[in-house]
């Protein structure tokens, strides 16, 4: 039962991870029906910002909270700025043609930032500093949940509330949901449509950035390539949940990330390596893309075109 | 389609050409001029700190035997190559070290993957390989041309098995290992039988594969098993991570590693989580022998930072390799290679060389306590049929231990 408790929260942290970045995933889609394959390297982008932050502004000596929430802040506003950089000049320009296009700049920008960081830095792995001590709590006898893990899963979780806030009680959220129904009609309507999809870049690269500075706390190795496969995970869960919906990135974050835990924490017994982690996510996919087209809780409404 | 084919075939052709220059080509095995040696290792990948260690190690011995005047009058020039830890990228660059730049010999590398995907090359080329820390035991297997300066899994697995049950007196371990590496596979296959043999029980082994960001399901599975020791044969970058998520799950078993732990950026990943782990290693800084003590101070003199173990064994290497070349007389490949091969008691910082018929050396391990940043030194553990000297070999603790606290 500890273990299963232990593996559940495990789990869940990963999950919360996948979580924020889905939704930058999910938003983006929502709004250009654009799969922003770049998004997982923003959430590398965020990690790199924090981790020369904290040198910068010396927080890297030992743990402090006011270190961490500073790192944390700056590295989403500066992951905020390089999404809306990379809108305006990567796919803006090639909104007016067709959806291929922008889907291809999109994997262009991805390894266009990969390959600048690893020119740049090396594609050797950094070790974040440690800005949160190192402690942990046991709840139900065995099963330990560190300081790390708690953090991941409160500031996911107000990042979550705080966006749905902002889309569903604010003027800009409002404006957003507008452009996601019909991008035209929301222009005739007198909605500036550019600024409403930059302000959806920003969103969603800078909670990719707050789960990439998150992570470095739970693992503190960071290298340039960290956002491909964290990606990719992320990009499935947002499937998963039906992409374009919110609550469904978060359901499909979380699925995948206690799938993945299982399978490493149980997988041996019934036969499955626990090598095979990366695997599942995929097969999932495969299997909802089989069963459920449009997700978990995605909508069944045609698309009109 | 066509032009493809033709182009392809343009290509292999050219390479075909290449590669055999060698054999006739002018300067391959020359008598005059610097004596070319080739280094291939991982600068700039996920064990980078292996490769950049080496390299120093070997450019350090180089610098000193030019300075002594050379060998056989000539002076010595490295060329370095970088594989970025990938093996088949290992197997590019010495094709290219052996068919471009005609090197007399190589040096390289740390990690046994790599070390095998270059192995056969070197042998077909006639070009010998020292190996300065590549432990997996079928790295010599490829071929008379390849040696190494270190000792073996099967050696390196049983010491720390027989480490955590004659000194930690532990009854279970749980190994988690590195699935796609040969040297994790290689040592936990060497410390499972060892540590069976000496009556302990294996509860549990999982595996992780190299880049892998959560270790927590894994770990929770061992914790579940409560052994007394956990065994994670594996590199720096993963292990220092393990070890911290080890801790956050409140795993008090200690871990136990080999020398791929050894690595400052070990310390930048685990921390404090480290502390109370212990690790096989070739050499200890602490070791009072002035041979040691000198070469550690010159290497900070010249690096700025304590050698680790993969320092003082590409230096090792590259003094082997001198030795050899100065018996030989020449640096034709089947003779500097039976030269090599016949090295017998060469005194070397990580102990006295002695190669055997495999070309592996019999050299004794220690086994060092990870605590606040630094390795301190527990005990020697000798091959079987070797014996301990009279003096023993490192005392608990030192002066020199406190500077070997990195920055």
């Amino acid at each position: 039962m500890d273990t299963f408790v232990q593996q559940l929260i495990n789990g869940l942290t990963i999950g919360a991870i996948y979580a924020l970045i889905a939704l930058g995933y999910t938003m983006v889609y929502g709004i250009l029906r654009l799969i922003n394959f770049a998004h997982g390297d923003i959430y590398m982008v965020g990690a790199f910002v924090g981790y020369f932050l904290s040198y910068q502004l010396g927080f890297a000596t030992g743990p402090s909270l006011l270190g961490l929430s500073v790192v944390l802040v700056a590295s989403m506003i500066a992951a905020a700025l390089v999404g809306m950089a990379i809108e305006r000049f990567a796919y803006r320009p090639l909104r007016k043609y067709a959806r291929m296009t922008t889907l291809i700049a999109a994997i262009g920008v991805s390894l266009l930032i990969e390959n600048l960081f690893v020119a740049r830095l090396g594609a050797a792995p950094r070790a974040f500093p440690q800005l949160l001590s190192e402690q942990s709590y046991t709840l139900f006898g065995n099963a330990a949940i560190s300081k790390s893990q708690i953090l991941i899963f409160a500031v996911s979780v107000a990042l979550m509330l705080l966006l749905q806030w902002v889309i569903f009680k604010t003027k800009v959220g409002t404006a957003m949901r507008a452009v996601s129904f019909n991008l035209n009609s929301a222009k005739l309507m007198g909605i500036n449509t550019d600024f409403i999809i930059s302000f959806t870049f920003a969103l969603g690269s800078a909670l990719a950035a707050a789960g990439g500075v998150l992570t470095a706390q739970y693992n503190p190795q960071i290298d340039p390539l960290m956002g491909i496969l964290t990606g990719l995970k992320a990009f499935v869960a947002a499937v998963l949940g039906g992409i374009g919906n919110i609550p469904g990135a978060v359901l499909g974050g979380l699925l995948i990330g206690i799938a993945e835990t299982f399978v490493v924490g149980y997988g041996q017994n019934v036969g499955i390596p626990s090598t095979f982690r990366d695997a599942v996510a995929f097969a999932i996919l495969i299997l909802v893309l089989l069963v459920r087209p449009s997700g978990l809780l995605g909508s069944t409404v045609q698309e009109k075109v | 389609m066509k032009r493809l084919l033709l182009s392809l075939l343009l290509i292999a052709s050219l390479l075909f050409a290449f590669a055999c220059e060698r054999k006739g080509g002018p300067g391959a095995g020359g008598q005059t001029g610097p004596i070319i040696i080739g280094y291939y290792g991982d600068l700039t990948g996920r064990t980078s700190n292996f490769g950049q260690s080496t390299k120093a190690g070997v450019e350090m011995a180089a610098a000193e035997i030019n300075k002594a005047g050379g060998l056989n009058g000539r002076q010595i020039t490295i060329l370095s190559e970088d594989d970025e830890g990938r093996p088949e990228k290992a197997a590019t660059v010495v094709t290219k070290l052996i068919n471009q730049d005609r090197v007399v010999a190589l040096l390289g590398e740390v990690a046994s993957g790599n070390t095998l995907a270059a192995a056969p090359i070197a042998q077909a080329a006639k070009v010998p390989m020292i190996s300065p820390s590549s432990t997996n035991p079928t790295v010599t297997q490829k071929g008379d041309y390849i040696s190494r300066v270190c000792f073996i899994d099967p050696f390196q697995g049983a010491v720390m098995a027989k480490f955590a049950v004659n000194t930690l007196k532990a009854k279970k371990a749980a190994i988690m290992l590195d699935f796609n590496s040969p040297y994790s596979r290689g040592l936990t296959e060497f410390f499972e039988a060892s540590f069976k043999k000496l009556g302990g029980e294996i509860v549990d082994k999982q595996s992780y594969t190299q880049g892998d960001r959560d270790y927590k399901g894994q770990l929770t599975a061992i914790r579940s098993k409560n052994p007394d020791v956990i065994y994670v044969p594996g590199y720096y970058g993963e292990v220092g991570v393990i070890a911290k998520q080890g801790k956050q799950l409140d795993i008090k078993a200690p871990m136990l590693g080999g020398d791929g732990w050894d690595s400052t950026q070990l310390w930048d990943l685990g921390g404090d989580s480290l502390n109370g782990d212990f690790i096989s290693n070739h050499y200890s800084v602490d070791d009072p022998s002035p041979a040691i003590q000198k070469f550690v101070a010159d290497y900070k003199a010249r690096n700025g930072n304590v050698p680790d173990a993969l320092a003082a064994l590409g230096y090792d290497a590259m003094k082997v390799l001198a030795d050899a070349i100065k018996r030989a007389g020449t640096t034709e490949g089947p003779q500097l290679k039976d030269a090599i091969n016949a090295t017998k008691g060469f005194v070397g910082v990580t102990g006295t060389i002695s190669l055997d018929a495999e070309r592996n050396a019999v050299k004794p391990a220690v086994v060092l306590k990870l605590q606040d940043r630094k390795y301190i030194y527990q005990e020697t553990i000798y091959p079987e049929g070797m014996t301990a000297p009279a003096a023993p070999a490192a005392p608990a603790t030192s002066p020199a231990a406190a500077a070997a606290s990195p920055k």
